[in-house]
């Protein structure tokens, strides 16, 4: 039994997150906003420098070979610096789902070294998400159908772009017809592939919900130490400093949810879904209580445009339903429990 | 990371639950707070040590079984499954002890901890004065030295267990020109002294779960202190760090709580899902002690690696009150008009147990410092927000 992450695992993490501390500065995600694309080809050029797009590629295919462990350090990472970029869609869910493919699919040897070496761009849809993100930058699409797994040109889609509030997020309606031609997996085998590729999507937002929600922790907490009103910091009341500790509180106690759910899901456990669905509601859970709070901290500063804490805000606000908002994950959890024949209670915690 | 149990823990797994089989009683213990569940839960603690099962985590030498963090947590967990008897001396195994081991002399591990494993000696805390609650520095009751003597006056409350316990361990003032936490000292001592009244306090529930303890001029050998004279509030927090952090409440009582309601849930499904919120709380009290589970592990971990507990300590004490609280509400509101029978009511059957638990959980977010107290030291030693 160790619930610690491997010293390397965190060596990298720390890595990463030197880097975007530097190169993601609030004021160049504003400078991204800006943009039609939304998108920086310069940042995700040195995201994939720093070695992410090739992180969980297999080693044959040009990339590192890791895995979901990883990526739920790199995850929060992502989301505390509110990264403008659907980067984890294309380097862990689509090399995850092409890595898995059959053997004989070309799309294999054609797009996990450009996933690597971050010259590619694969956005995903699933029908638990009524839009598909960075559909009008993507190389290729991977698409459900039926439980049949299509790679589509973005050639062959007709998109229509539907702003988001959160600045940074670029959703589109796909339309497109499948065929024989586009199909790369049949419902037989895709119904469990898609399975995957939406678990490790809801770890993934989890754990970008953890960054998120100690990102607007923290601004919470600078605000008040920052701000004076009748002569002190407003951080030494007793009613601020409470808001924000129940914030640490619900952190703390989804961080492990978290974890174990990636646990699982990389060691193929039984329970591996229903601790991913619980991963989400925890996480999600926190992060719109750390909005809620970090607002409320900053008072009218909250409610600006200017304030920084709105793009972390949005953000949480928008994962909350993102690949399956709370009802769907609610059930899954629901199923498990209150059906006949669950072991719980103590000693089935890791199963 | 690795959230697999190796095949020696998975062992001795197998052999707590093949000792509790044999002897946990069939029927429930009378409540220890009254005169013979007292005396019943003290022969039960007496058997736990026949075992070797009453103070897993100690060392081998004072009466336990030198288990790590990990298997403590297999042995609480095994236990909690059994419905095995609360712990009656747990102020004095699971928050006395650490201490012990930690300030205390070697004449004093040998004198205490034996008969501490064993349920002879029954600890109670002195910590809460009429006028120190959450602001425990502001303790008043005073220790004077005279020889080798502490001479002791004043008053304790709120101390649990005290009504039929044999010692106490707390706080007193021992210079009396000291202000705040200087000048206070951590002291042992038995209850049957000349000068000490214990005045039983009714609780909620109708018994006397914790007693005032009236001080008149009581000598203590001064060989009864623990750590150095005026070093008490040091030690004192180290022994609120034990509570709050890990031992006071382990994982297992709150994830047995989650399962028994989980199935008072679906026996009473039929009428209780026209409010679903209900079915909710019952998903939310499942996950939440799940949570509490996996932090435990967590924190067990990081120790085992040399990591320190330090004011995360006070989330968990803030986390398993409030789930504890959440988890008897949504049974009462399961049980509706049913909920208020008192366990020996003839219709109440087995669900009396609900009605004790709401009641206590009533105490949770108040003992042991209360939750507002542990807001505040998360938010001054963990967010680094400034001191009012």
């Amino acid at each position: 039994m160790d619930f610690t992450f491997e010293e390397q695992q965190v060596a990298f993490r720390d890595a990463v997150r030197k880097f975007l501390m530097v190169e993601a500065a609030p004021e160049m995600l504003r400078e991204i906003w800006e943009t039609e694309s939304g998108r920086s080809k310069d940042l995700r050029a040195k995201l994939a420098d720093q070695g992410i797009t090739a992180l969980s590629v297999p080693e044959e295919f040009g990339g590192i070979g890791l895995g979901d462990l990883d990526w739920v350090l790199i995850n929060q990472e992502l989301g505390y610096y509110a990264i403008p970029d659907s980067l984890s869609d294309t380097a862990y869910l689509a090399a995850w789902l092409l890595t898995r493919l059959p053997s004989d699919v070309a799309l294999k040897k054609a797009w996990l070294p450009r996933i690597a070496n971050g010259t590619a761009r694969i956005a995903i849809g699933h029908p638990v998400n009524p839009f598909v993100s960075d559909a009008q930058l993507a190389d290729l699409l991977l698409l459900w159908h039926d439980d049949e797994v299509h790679a589509v040109q973005r050639d062959q889609v007709k998109l229509s772009f539907n702003p988001s509030i959160e600045m940074s997020r670029r959703l589109y309606q796909v339309k497109w017809t499948p065929s024989d031609a586009t199909r790369v997996a049949p419902a037989r085998i895709g119904r469990e592939l898609w399975e995957g590729v939406l678990n490790r999507a809801a770890l993934a937002v989890s754990a970008q919900q953890l960054g998120l929600a100690q990102r607007m922790l923290d601004l919470g907490i600078d605000h008040s130490a920052q701000r004076k009103q009748f002569g002190k910091p407003i951080g030494s009341f007793q009613a601020v400093k409470h808001q924000l500790a129940d914030v640490a509180v619900k952190i703390e106690f989804a961080k492990p949810v978290v974890f174990r759910a990636a646990h699982c899901l990389a060691n193929n456990r039984p329970r591996a879904a229903v601790h991913v669905s619980h991963a989400k509601l925890a996480a999600c859970e926190a992060a719109w209580a750390s909005a809620r709070r970090s607002m409320q901290v900053h008072g009218a500063m909250g409610y600006t445009w200017e304030a920084d804490l709105q793009m972390f805000m949005k953000r949480a606000w928008a994962l909350d339903a993102a690949w399956g908002d709370r009802a769907f994950h609610k059930t899954r959890v629901a199923q498990f429990i209150f059906a006949e024949g669950t072991a719980l209670g103590p000693g089935e915690t890791f199963n | 990371m690795r959230l697999e149990y190796t095949e020696r823990q998975q062992r001795f797994r197998k052999e707590v639950r093949a000792w509790l089989e044999q002897n946990v009683p069939k029927q429930p213990l009378r409540s220890f707070d009254t005169e013979e569940g007292f005396a019943e839960h003290r022969a039960w603690e007496g058997k736990l040590a026949g075992g070797h099962w009453s103070a897993v985590t100690w060392p081998k030498e004072v009466g336990g079984r030198g288990c790590d963090l990990i298997e403590w947590l297999i042995f609480e967990e095994e236990y909690w499954r059994a419905s095995a008897p609360l712990r009656v001396n747990q102020n004095g195994i699971f928050l006395l002890a650490p201490t012990l081991m930690e300030y205390g002399t070697e004449e004093q591990k040998q004198r205490f901890l034996p008969r501490m494993a064993t349920g002879e000696d029954i600890w109670a805390q002195g910590w809460s004065e009429p006028g120190a609650g959450s602001d425990m520095a502001a303790i008043r009751c005073k220790a004077v030295r005279d020889g080798d003597h502490y001479v002791i006056s004043g008053q304790k409350t709120w101390s649990t267990r005290a009504v039929w316990a044999d010692w106490l361990f707390g706080l007193f003032r021992t210079d009396p020109n000291s202000v705040r936490h200087h000048g206070l000292t951590f002291i042992l001592l038995p209850l049957n002294l000349p000068g000490i009244t214990i005045r039983p306090v009714q609780q909620l529930n109708g018994e006397t779960g914790f007693a005032e303890i009236f001080f008149d001029e009581v000598r203590v050998p001064v060989s009864n202190r623990l750590a150095d004279e005026g070093a008490g509030w040091q030690v004192a927090m180290a022994t609120a760090g034990f509570e709050r952090g890990l031992m006071l409440r382990s994982p297992g009582r709150f994830q047995q709580t989650a399962k028994a309601l989980v199935d008072l849930y679906l026996r009473h499904q039929a009428r209780i899902d026209a409010d679903p919120s209900i079915r909710d709380a019952v998903l939310q009290s499942w996950m939440g002690a799940e949570a509490y589970a996996l932090a435990t592990y967590r924190t067990a971990c990081r120790l085992a690696k040399g990591g320190q507990i330090g004011a995360e300590a006070s989330t968990n004490k803030i986390f398993w009150s409030e789930l504890d609280l959440l988890m008897h509400e949504t049974a009462m509101r399961i049980l509706g008009a049913r909920a208020e029978l008192m366990p020996h009511a003839p219709d109440a059957g087995d669900i009396g147990r609900w009605l004790d638990g709401f009641l206590f959980a009533q105490a949770g977010p108040i003992y042991a410092g209360t939750n507002e107290i542990q807001r505040n030291i998360i938010a001054e030693r963990m967010l680094g927000l400034p001191r009012s």
